[in-house]
C-alpha cells in the first residue's frame, strides 16, 4: 500500500494533500457534533450527582436516613425517607412489566411469525403511532376512562374465599380509582411498543433455516415458537424487557396523573402509591433552590439516573453474553 | 428447496392428515389456541388505537373549532389554546433548528468516519445513556444548568436546549441509519473519480440519504412536539399571556418571537390544567387539546411515511 502511494506520488498522479485537506475541517466538525453527546452525558451526570449528594453533604442527613419510610419535609425536624418512592417506582414498574411483557411478546410473535402482510402493514404503523402519543394524553385517558372505570367496577373489598380454608386473600376496593393498578395499566400500554419492537427484532434475527428445520421434523408452529424461537431469542427479549423497565421507571407525567400520589409504602394494587418521578414532578415547583426539601428531590433524581444508567450497562451485559456464546 | 416447501405465512403449520400420527392431538390443539391468542394480541393493538382515536374524536366534537385554535384562553367561556399552540410550534422550530444540524452532522461522523475504537464506543455509550435517562431528569438538568446556574429563568431557549439534549441521540441514530443505507458502490464510484471524502459525502452520500433523513427529522419532530416532562422546569408552566405578534423585539420577555421568555406548550398546558383542576370548561379544553395533539402525532407519522416514500420514488426514478 505504501509502495503504491509512493508510486503515485513519483508519477505525480496523486497530488500532495494541501493544507485544507490535511486539516480536514469537515471531519473535525462532524466529530464535534457526535462527541457533543459525550459532553452532554458527562455534564448531566456531574450536575445531577453534585445536586443529588447535597442532602448528605450540605444538609447533614445521614445516607441511611433516605431508606427510611417516613417522608415529612414540612415537619419541624423534617424527615426525608424516600423508601416509599423507590418502592413505589419498583412496584408500579413491576406491575406494568407483568402486564405488558406477555402482551408485547405476543404482538412481536404475531408480527414475526403469524401475521400475513396486510396485518403487518397495519399493526406496525399503529405501534409507531402509540410511541408518538404524548404521555400527558395517556395520563388524561387514564383519568377520564380508566380511573372511573376501576372505581365503578370494583368499589368494594375484593376477597377470595376457599371452602374449609376460609378467606385466603383480600384487599380493599378502589376508593377513587387512583391507584397502583391504574399506574401499572397506563404504563403497560406506554411500554408496549418498546418491548414489542425490540423483541420483534430478536425474533426476526433467528435464522429461517432453524424454523424450516424444526417444522420439517413435524413440529407445529407453536412448538417451534416455544422450543426454538423463544429460547434462541431470549437475550433479545430480555433486552426488550429491560428497556421497557427503564422507560416505565422514568415515565413521569402519565403516572403522576393516575397513581394518587400518597407517600406511603405500597399496600395493595387498589390503593394510591407514589413514585420517584411523580413526587419530583409535584414538588419541584413548590420548593426553593438550596433548601433540604429540594435537595431530597435531587437525591431522588440521582436514584432515577442510577437506575437508568445501570439498565444501559445491564443491556450491554446481556448482549455481550449472547455474542460470547 | 422449492417455493412450495414453505407454507404461506399466516397459515397454521399443522401437518397433513396422513402424517398426523406422529403429532398428538394435544399439540395440534395447542397450536390452534396459540394462533388464536397471537392474532388476538395483534388485533388488540388495532382495537385499542381505534378506540383511542374514536374516543378523542367524540370528546373533541363541538370543542375543536377554528376559534378554539385561534383564540386566547378565557376564564368564563371555553376560550382557546392559541398561545400554547403557538408555543408548541415555536419550541418545535427552535429545537429542530439546533437538533437537526447537530444530529445530521453527528450521524455523518458515525456513519462515514467513526473508526472502530474506544472513542466511538464512548459516543455510542453516551447515545444509549441519554436515550435511557428519564425525560424528567433531562428537564431537571436543564433547570440546574440554564435556569439556576446561568440565571436565564424559565425561557423558551432553555426548554429548546433541554429538548435538544433529549432528542439528539434519536436524531443522530436515525441520520446514521439513513446514511448507512446508501450503497457502498456510490461512495467507491465517487472516490474513483477523484473526489475527496468530504466531496463524496456532500455531493453523493447525503443527497442519496435525503428521504431517510427527512423521515428521521419528522419522527424526531413528532417526539419533540408532544414532550412535556422536559419542559415543566425549563420553559415553565405559567399561564400563557396574550401575545402581541407585532412585537418583534427578540429580547423582550413578552414578545411571542423571543426565545428569552417563558413558553408553556400544549402538552404542558394539559398537565397544568389537570393538576390545577380549575374552571368550568377544564375537561372540554383538555379533551380538545389532547385531540389536537393526537392529530399532530398522526400527521407527523403519516407525513414521515408519505414524504419518505414520495422522495424515494422521485429520486430512484430520475
Amino acid at each position: 500500500m505504501a509502495q503504491l502511494t509512493n508510486a503515485f506520488e513519483a508519477t505525480g498522479l496523486r497530488a500532495k494533500p494541501g493544507l485544507m485537506e490535511r486539516i480536514d475541517l469537515p471531519r473535525r466538525v462532524v466529530f464535534l457534533a457526535a462527541a457533543s453527546m459525550i459532553a452532554i452525558v458527562a455534564l448531566l451526570l456531574a450536575f445531577i450527582f453534585w445536586q443529588g449528594i447535597q442532602l448528605f453533604v450540605k444538609d447533614g442527613q445521614p445516607i441511611g436516613a433516605i431508606f427510611d419510610s417516613t417522608w415529612n419535609p414540612l415537619a419541624d425536624t423534617p424527615e426525608f425517607g424516600i423508601l416509599p418512592f423507590i418502592l413505589g417506582t419498583l412496584v408500579v414498574t413491576a406491575g406494568a412489566l407483568l402486564i405488558s411483557t406477555p402482551l408485547s411478546v405476543g404482538v412481536a410473535l404475531f408480527l414475526s411469525e403469524v401475521a400475513p402482510n396486510w396485518a403487518k402493514s397495519v399493526v406496525q404503523p399503529a405501534l409507531e403511532i402509540f410511541v408518538g402519543i404524548p404521555s400527558v394524553v395517556w395520563g388524561w385517558l387514564g383519568i377520564t376512562v380508566l380511573v372511573p372505570w376501576l372505581s365503578d367496577t370494583f368499589p368494594n373489598k375484593i376477597a377470595i374465599s376457599m371452602p374449609l380454608v376460609g378467606q385466603v386473600f383480600s384487599m380493599p376496593g378502589f376508593l377513587t380509582g387512583f391507584s397502583w393498578l391504574a399506574g401499572s395499566l397506563v404504563l403497560s400500554i406506554m411500554v408496549l411498543p418498546t418491548i414489542t419492537s425490540v423483541s420483534y427484532d430478536a425474533f426476526r434475527a433467528v435464522p429461517q433455516e432453524l424454523r424450516t428445520g424444526s417444522l420439517a421434523l413435524g413440529t407445529t408452529r407453536w412448538q417451534t415458537i416455544r422450543h426454538l424461537l423463544i429460547p434462541s431469542a431470549l437475550s433479545g427479549v430480555l433486552t426488550a424487557v429491560v428497556l421497557g423497565m427503564t422507560r416505565a421507571a422514568g415515565e413521569a407525567l402519565a403516572v403522576q396523573m393516575v397513581i394518587g400520589n400518597s407517600p406511603t409504602l405500597p399496600a395493595a394494587i387498589t390503593q394510591p402509591v407514589t413514585t420517584l418521578t411523580s413526587q419530583i414532578t409535584l414538588d419541584m415547583g413548590n420548593t426553593v433552590f438550596g433548601e433540604p426539601w429540594q435537595d431530597a428531590l435531587w437525591t431522588m433524581s440521582l436514584v432515577l439516573l442510577i437506575i437508568s444508567v445501570s439498565s444501559v450497562v445491564l443491556v450491554r451485559l446481556i448482549n455481550k453474553r449472547r455474542i460470547g456464546q | 428447496m422449492t417455493a412450495t416447501a414453505r407454507p404461506a405465512p399466516g397459515r397454521s403449520m399443522a401437518p397433513r392428515p396422513s402424517l398426523r400420527s406422529k403429532t398428538s392431538r394435544g399439540s395440534i390443539l395447542a397450536d390452534r389456541v396459540a394462533t388464536v391468542a397471537l392474532w388476538a394480541t395483534g388485533m388488540f393493538v388495532l382495537v385499542l388505537l381505534g378506540s383511542i382515536i374514536v374516543h378523542f374524536a367524540v370528546a373533541a366534537w363541538g370543542v375543536v373549532s377554528p376559534s378554539f385554535l385561534l383564540s386566547d384562553p378565557s376564564g368564563e367561556t371555553l376560550g382557546g389554546i392559541m398561545p400554547v399552540l403557538w408555543n408548541s410550534i415555536y419550541m418545535l422550530v427552535l429545537t429542530m433548528l439546533i437538533a437537526v444540524p447537530v444530529g445530521i452532522l453527528g450521524g455523518i461522523y458515525m456513519s462515514e468516519y467513526a473508526p472502530d475504537n474506544a472513542l466511538t464506543g464512548a459516543i455510542r455509550f453516551a447515545e444509549e445513556s441519554i436515550s435511557s435517562v428519564p425525560s424528567i431528569v433531562v428537564g431537571l438538568f436543564g433547570l440546574i444548568l440554564f435556569v439556576d446556574n446561568a440565571h436565564w429563568g424559565f425561557t423558551a431557549l432553555a426548554g429548546a436546549l433541554a429538548l435538544t439534549f433529549f432528542n439528539l441521540p434519536l436524531m443522530t441514530r436515525l441520520a446514521e441509519q439513513a446514511l448507512r443505507a446508501v450503497p457502498q458502490d456510490e461512495r467507491s464510484a465517487s472516490l474513483a473519480l477523484g473526489a475527496t471524502k468530504w466531496q463524496t459525502i456532500r455531493h453523493v452520500v447525503v443527497p442519496l440519504a435525503i428521504p431517510g433523513l427527512i423521515t428521521g427529522v419528522i419522527l424526531t419532530a413528532g417526539r419533540v412536539f408532544g414532550e412535556a416532562a422536559v419542559l415543566l422546569f425549563t420553559s415553565g408552566l405559567g399561564t400563557p399571556p396574550h401575545y402581541n405578534f407585532t412585537n418583534f423585539d427578540l429580547t423582550s420577555p413578552v414578545s411571542p418571537w423571543s426565545p428569552f421568555r417563558p413558553a408553556t406548550t400544549l402538552s404542558v398546558y394539559i398537565y397544568k390544567l389537570n393538576s390545577e383542576g380549575l374552571g368550568a370548561f377544564k375537561n372540554q379544553i383538555v379533551d380538545g387539546s389532547a385531540a389536537v395533539l393526537i392529530s399532530m402525532v398522526l400527521l407527523f407519522n403519516l407525513g414521515a411515511r408519505f414524504v419518505g416514500r414520495l422522495l424515494t420514488r422521485r429520486m430512484t426514478a430520475s
